[in-house]
């Protein structure tokens, strides 16, 4: 099994936030903590870009080097996951890392700064897998029944690839080489229709 | 007085040109070792019951299915 990891199409996101909303109903994610969020450039100007970031699973993580308390491991699946028993929210995880993956929720038993929540690939935690515990601390563990990250499923355009990273790119290759740009792009006649066809010329032949 | 002067010299001359000197001032993170709870493999649970191949099978047709060119064709 090579490792997991996701690919954001910036040509297909619409902003939908339908992979934040995705996530934050699966896991039932408290307000205030955003595992997987639409950051989008150039808002409201012509040729905007919309990309849903989360967690990118590093393969040298950050995160994983800075923790005082070494709470963060990684699956054999090269998924970043994370102990919330001995977290002490710090942040010092949020400070590495480079896409603000980190989210502390500000009503845990350490007041402002809760232990740290992130996204999990929908693999759970170090819990007993399907558990109250795992679900109440890390969310459900779709990876544990065969599936993939809600996100990733769930997303409309197909922006949002998640799995086997040698699959994902396989695919965003192949798209990249099929889809062209403007019109030729795949699924633009479904979306816009298509073309008309150029009104005969008087006296034309047909 | 010219001894002192010396001395002086030879005492300052070696920390100036050490100043010059360049060190390395990239960060190397060391990571340390998990502290928490040992986790499970993803197919080790009632659903999979310890069967790898069965759950790369499952997840394997997940990843595939995000490929709509080929999802299309099928359809």
């Amino acid at each position: 099994m090579a490792r997991m990891k996701f690919l954001a199409d910036a040509e297909r996101c619409i902003e939908c936030n339908g992979c934040v909303t995705a996530c934050k109903q699966e896991h039932e994610i408290p307000w205030g903590v955003n595992r997987r969020r639409v950051v989008t450039l150039n808002d409201g100007t012509p040729g905007e870009k919309s990309i849903s970031v989360a967690c990118m699973h590093c393969s040298d993580a950050p995160c994983m080097a800075v923790c005082p308390v070494d709470v963060f491991y990684k699956t054999s699946e090269g998924i970043v996951l994370h102990d919330k028993d001995l977290c002490i929210g710090c942040g010092y995880c949020f400070y590495a890392c480079p896409f603000g993956a980190p989210q502390f929720p500000q009503d845990g038993a350490f007041g402002l700064r809760g232990k740290m929540d992130k996204c999990t690939f929908c693999a759970g935690g170090p819990e007993p897998d399907f558990s109250d515990a795992e679900f109440k601390k890390y969310g459900r563990n779709r990876i544990a029944e065969g599936k993939l990250p809600a996100c990733a499923e769930m997303c409309s355009t197909k922006a949002l690839l998640g799995g086997d990273g040698d699959v994902i790119a396989d695919i965003y290759r192949r798209r990249v080489t099929t889809r062209g740009k403007g019109s030729e792009v795949w699924g633009w006649g479904t979306a816009y229709g298509r073309p008309e066809k150029p009104p005969a010329q008087p006296g034309a032949k047909s | 007085m010219r001894r002192i002067l010396v001395v002086a010299m030879a005492v300052v001359l070696p920390l100036v040109a050490g100043g010059c000197g360049e060190k390395p001032t990239v960060t190397v993170y060391k990571q340390g070792k998990y502290q928490g709870k040992p986790d499970t493999q993803p197919w080790d649970n009632e659903r999979f019951k310890g069967d790898k191949v069965a759950w790369e099978k499952a997840v394997k047709a997940r990843n595939l299915g995000q490929n709509e060119y080929e999802r299309v064709i099928a359809h």
